[in-house]
């Protein structure tokens, strides 16, 4: 880790879509800002020279989307070990979700995350606040105290909000402080107590289902009520083709909505649950082959917004049990950049795509300092080695959780170093 | 051919020529219980072990008694006798009974991939005795050596599954092993327990009579009094009126077709008394070849399970 001085990414491919920059560009860091960008070899500095060969130089990647189980589940995540995984996978920022215990539902706790984080984080730290007290879907948060102590969104992700009343007063409201409202969509009566995609593979293994429709119908829902309310909507997580056809609708009609998917929803498919794996069990499930592709060419066009992980640690004991108790969700933070490098070579994502859904547009949605590389901002640097070459092996990852479906998957792409404030918080060397 | 599968899991995935050698095993099992002394020693000095986290006295009995016939020891662990009630997972569970290195687990749970998830932390076999919705193996291999007994074939020949085909482990396995053994199935039930996904499993009936209509085999299955109160149907009473498998309605299958029950029976409402206990019923050739093909299993899997301790203290 170097502390302070000037450090020269030199002889990569800068892709700074917030600038229109893509190309060949050397950036010079000084005092933790962008102090020069410019044609390789132009910039002269008494700078630590940063060999950025075959890389991409691009604004810090942030994960709207984790839950750093800080203060209440230590045992599977604390923000230390959160940002850990964070940096180690190209983030430089996250938003972490306010399921903790005690819920992020008032300042007091806002405050003792922001307290931690500066503690212990090593990536930047952004709280979401709960739009219900105790997430239990009554009555409103106190979102303003929160807001002030430095919430930059409200959800109860973890818990749909079935109340339609709830949510229309929380879109309301939240536009005093022009702050998101971020929905995990899930109609609770229909999702039932299903534990996977309900489709061909659930029908074989004799699982309960959670049919598209409990998504699609609380997405059809809150986008009617955008449409009378304003404010801003962000759909998280969407794993539906019927979603992506709500949200082309949405956004041909103008509405203020934007949305976001995982890399898991568009890798995976439910046939990753075949030999009953924990570790394929999320919510949303994993849908089928048609839906990922949706997701894929929505991505693609900029349809989606964001790609976030929903980060998601369980301890072992919570996925080693049958599939029906197993706990839901898994990690991301460090497989999150080659899985979606893999749509850059293999389905036509096109890098300055990437760039925008991993940083640029998380950066405009929860209105972060973040996202641009131009002179003068924070220096926030991700630099992505989009051809190492390296196996996710789970106990090596930096999450105190080892909860992924990706154990033993050989990746292409990774993050080389990740700078944060213009300091070096994490290099991968050549041997990872 | 020979059965070369480590355990008993499931019968998707499973060949012809594999089920053909597994129910022609059950078929020379079948001669010794029959005998006056029903006792062989070919599993002497094995342990078979029985987890059932789920109350099934038939299933856990036809088990015991295929295991002693075979001179096997059968310790069963139930529900309520096992620590799974105490906090204990079952991980737990499964690393306890492995230490005690039994030759064989027979497993019933409530949870569909429990077994399989037993059979990854186990050194030894682990069959199948029914996992939540999901399979139900040596209930369909029974089912398959009636049917095979009586009409001499399973290819061929036009089976009905009647009733609750969403929830039913004896289903799956069922429509796995007729497929493959070349009968044609018919699903038939109502739509909520019945979903349209299914079609590639069989063709899809939503009236009892279009079911039933000129097949070999009518395959009732148990209603499990739950889905009344889970609105997949308004009341049994309504259910039995469309669904119930009446004389009446049976004589629209052939002639001479048979009529198979899992059990137990719940009378009138999926299956009449007159059916039940009438000459086309199989349900007692159904128990009795349900020892003879938990004997061939117990036999294929036990058998060559680790050395046992005479075995050990003779080399
Ligand atoms: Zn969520």
């Amino acid at each position: 880790m170097s502390e302070g001085g000037a450090i020269l990414f030199a002889g990569g491919t800068l892709i700074d879509p917030a600038n229109d920059r893509h190309g060949a560009y050397d950036v010079l860091v000084e005092e933790g800002l962008v102090a020069a960008v410019g044609a390789p070899g132009s910039i002269g500095a008494d700078a630590q020279r940063i060999d950025a060969t075959g890389c991409w130089v691009v604004p810090g990647l942030i994960d709207m989307h984790v839950h750093l189980r800080e203060p209440g589940y230590e045992y599977k995540e604390t923000v230390a070990t959160g940002t850990q995984s964070a940096v180690a996978g190209g983030f430089t920022a996250v938003a972490c979700m306010a399921n903790t215990k005690p819920v992020n539902d008032s300042a007091a706790v806002t405050e003792y995350i922001l307290d931690r984080a500066r503690e212990s984080a090593l990536a930047r730290v952004h709280p979401i606040g709960a739009v219900s007290v105790g997430l239990a879907g009554r009555e409103l948060a106190e979102i303003g105290e929160m807001y002030e102590a430095g919430v930059v969104a409200v959800s109860d992700d973890g818990m749909p909000i079935a109340d339609g009343a709830l949510m229309r007063r929380a879109l309301e409201y939240t536009q005093l402080f022009g702050i998101p409202v971020i929905v995990h969509e899930e109609d609770p009566q229909l999702a039932g107590d299903g534990v996977m995609h309900e489709g061909r593979v659930c029908l074989h293994l004799g699982l309960k289902g959670m049919p598209s429709a409990a998504e699609e119908a609380m997405v059809a829902r809150d986008l009617a009520l955008l449409a009378q309310t304003g404010g801003k909507l962000h759909l998280a997580h969407l794993s539906t083709a019927g979603s992506i056809r709500l949200l082309r609708d949405a956004r041909e009609r103008g509405l203020p909505v934007t949305a976001e998917v995982t890399p898991h929803h568009f890798i995976l498919t439910d046939e990753a649950v075949r030999e009953y794996d924990t570790n394929a069990k999320m919510k949303p499930p994993l849908r089928e082959q048609s839906d990922a592709e949706a997701l894929v060419s929505a991505l693609r066009e900029g349809l989606i917004d964001v790609i976030a992980t929903d980060h998601a640690p369980h301890h072992r004991d919570e996925k080693e049990i049958e599939f029906d108790l197993a706990a839901f969700g898994i990690v991301g933070l460090e497989t999150a950049l080659p899985l979606t490098l893999r749509l850059v070579r293999d389905h036509g994502l096109d890098p300055v795509t990437l760039v925008r859904a991993m940083s640029v547009n998380p950066a405009r949605i929860l209105g972060l300092d973040a996202g641009s590389l131009a002179v003068g901002r924070v220096a926030d640097i991700t630099l992505v080695d989009p051809d190492y070459v390296w196996t996710v092996q789970l106990e090596e990852l930096r999450s105190k959780s080892k909860n992924s479906p990706f154990g033993g998957w050989e990746m292409r792409g990774a993050a080389r170093t990740t700078m944060v404030g213009g300091r070096i918080v994490w290099s991968r060397g050549e041997q990872g | 051919m020979t059965f070369n599968g480590n355990h008993l899991l499931g019968l998707e995935g499973m060949s012809r020529d594999e089920i053909e050698y597994l129910l022609d095993s059950a078929d020379s099992f079948r001669e010794i219980s029959e005998r006056e002394i029903k006792k062989v020693p070919t599993l002497r000095g094995k342990t078979v072990v029985g987890l059932f986290f789920e109350s099934s006295t038939r299933t856990r009995t036809s088990f015991e008694i295929a295991a002693k016939r075979l001179s096997a020891d059968f310790v069963s662990i139930s529900g309520s006798t096992s620590s799974v009630s105490k906090g204990e997972t079952l991980l737990d569970t499964a690393r306890n009974v492995a230490a005690m290195r039994p030759d064989c687990l027979v497993m019933r749970h409530p949870r569909s991939g429990a077994p399989h998830f037993l059979a990854r932390h186990v050194g030894c076999p682990v069959v199948n005795a029914g996992d939540g919705s999901h399979e139900h193996p040596t209930q369909a291999l029974l089912d398959l050596l009636t049917i095979r007994g009586v009409r001499g074939r399973i290819a061929g020949l036009e089976v009905a599954i009647v009733g609750d085909v969403l929830h039913s482990r004896v289903t799956r396995s069922n429509v796995h092993a007729l497929r493959t053994m070349g009968a044609r199935v018919r699903l038939v039930g109502p739509p909520t327990l019945l979903p349209s996904a299914l079609a590639e499993w069989g063709d899809i009936h939503h009236d009892l009579a279009s079911g039933v209509r000129g097949v070999d085999v009518v395959m009732m299955l148990r209603l499990q009094r739950e889905r009344q109160g889970a609105n997949f149907l308004p009341t049994l009473d309504e259910y039995s009126r469309y669904f119930c498998l009446t004389r009446e309605m049976l004589e629209l299958a052939k002639p001479n077709a048979i009529v198979l029950h899992p059990g137990p029976i719940n009378r009138g409402v999926e299956i009449s008394s007159e059916v039940a206990d009438g000459q086309a019923s199989m349900i007692l050739e159904q128990v009795a070849n349900g020892v003879a093909v938990r004997m061939a299993i117990l036999y294929l899997l036990a058998g060559r399970g680790r050395a046992s301790v005479e075995q050990r203290q003779a080399v």
